[in-house]
């Protein structure tokens, strides 16, 4: 039966390109960040090839400032995985959300274009599929330019240290806050969403606070996907995947 | 169990955080593929997929010093007025940095 589905979800190359330079400004800030990791695994006695290497492979910024927390002459195994985990969690809900997508495409590059899977991108592509539109295309171009802005920041950062002296003072850690919390608010907004949006704040923080560390956003996802669950929307329907607010 | 960070003992961990990375992007999607996606299910995950924006920033603003609770609500209240994402963000960064320069 999968044998003989077709994939209808064509990736445009063109498309491609221009969400390659939509996402080049916020790349910019990834690459601040990809120097202050990049400075601090050095710190750590990382060299710098190691250091390129790890942002290279594991494209997944808060796990890998986590890895460093672990970081000595010996690391054990259990609780760097379980960190590494927990953090990354989310990657698991930001694939399934864009499953109704991903299903067109044909599986060698679904999980090709999931190698640049992470939150920037991943907050345009889902905040567009709300409003009606495909556009896997985003996570391919996007993703491209936020991964190689976290390598070459990591570059700069391992063998130039830090570029900026206090990044913290110019409120640059909050760029990646401000940029997905703009996408939460410029998708749709109905009741319903409302509603979900409380019930995930409040168990991300009741999980923040009495769950282990870094299980709450999918305690607050889960939650909040829960409403939808229960509170259907009558006029949405699965080909389409368009909410009308 | 634990890994030397000596020498290939480096590459190791860093091969084992790719994999574990590796798995959290492809599981989610692998998982839906065994999954009918009725209304309800299509319901269920879109709700998610905003609710994860709001799971992860809430925490972070009750976390925060005063310039991330500046630069998350200006950027709140510029989106809702001027529905563009890019004067938002650039509002609530600087309204974190003028924060921090003068009340910290």
């Amino acid at each position: 039966m999968m044998s003989d589905r077709s994939y209808p979800y064509c990736l445009e190359p063109r498309k491609i390109r221009s969400e390659f330079f939509r996402l080049l400004p916020i790349s910019l800030f990834v690459v601040a960040f990809g120097a202050a990791f990049g400075l601090a695994a050095t710190q750590k006695g990382l060299t710098p090839l190691e250091t390129i290497l790890m942002s290279t492979a594991v494209f997944a910024g808060a796990s890998q400032f986590a890895a460093l927390e672990l970081w000595g002459n010996e690391i054990s195994l259990l609780p760097l995985v379980a960190v590494v985990f927990a953090i990354n969690s989310r990657h698991l809900l930001m694939g399934a959300s864009l499953y109704p997508m991903l299903r067109d495409v044909a599986p060698g590059k679904r999980y090709g274009l999931l190698l640049l899977l992470t939150d920037a991108n991943w907050a345009v592509s889902a905040q567009e599929y709300q409003s009606g539109r495909r556009n896997l295309e985003v996570i391919i171009g996007g993703g491209l330019a936020l991964w190689l802005a976290w390598i070459f920041g990591t570059w700069l950062g391992a063998y130039f240290g830090g570029l900026l002296s206090d990044p913290k003072s110019l409120g640059l850690d909050m760029v990646l806050g401000c940029f997905l919390l703009a996408m939460a608010l410029g998708g749709n907004k109905s009741p319903r969403v409302l509603v979900a949006w409380t019930v995930a704040g409040a168990a991300s923080l009741a999980a923040w606070k009495w769950l282990p560390p870094n299980t709450h956003v999918v305690t607050g996802a889960l939650a909040g996907g829960m409403v939808g669950f229960f509170w259907t929307d009558r006029k949405s329907t699965t080909s389409s995947g368009e909410t009308t607010a | 169990m634990s890994l030397s960070t000596a020498d290939s003992g480096v590459l190791l961990v860093i091969a084992i955080m790719t994999l574990v990375t590796l798995a959290t992007r492809f599981g989610g999607v692998f998982a839906m593929s065994f999954v009918r996606i009725s209304p309800r299910i299509e319901s269920f995950i879109n709700t998610m997929a905003s609710s994860v924006l709001i799971a992860i920033i809430v925490p972070m603003a009750f976390s925060g010093d005063a310039g991330a609770v500046a630069a998350l609500s200006v950027t709140a209240v510029t989106m809702l007025v001027v529905r563009k994402p890019l004067p938002a963000i650039a509002a609530g960064i600087a309204a974190a940095g003028l924060v921090r320069y003068f009340l910290l």
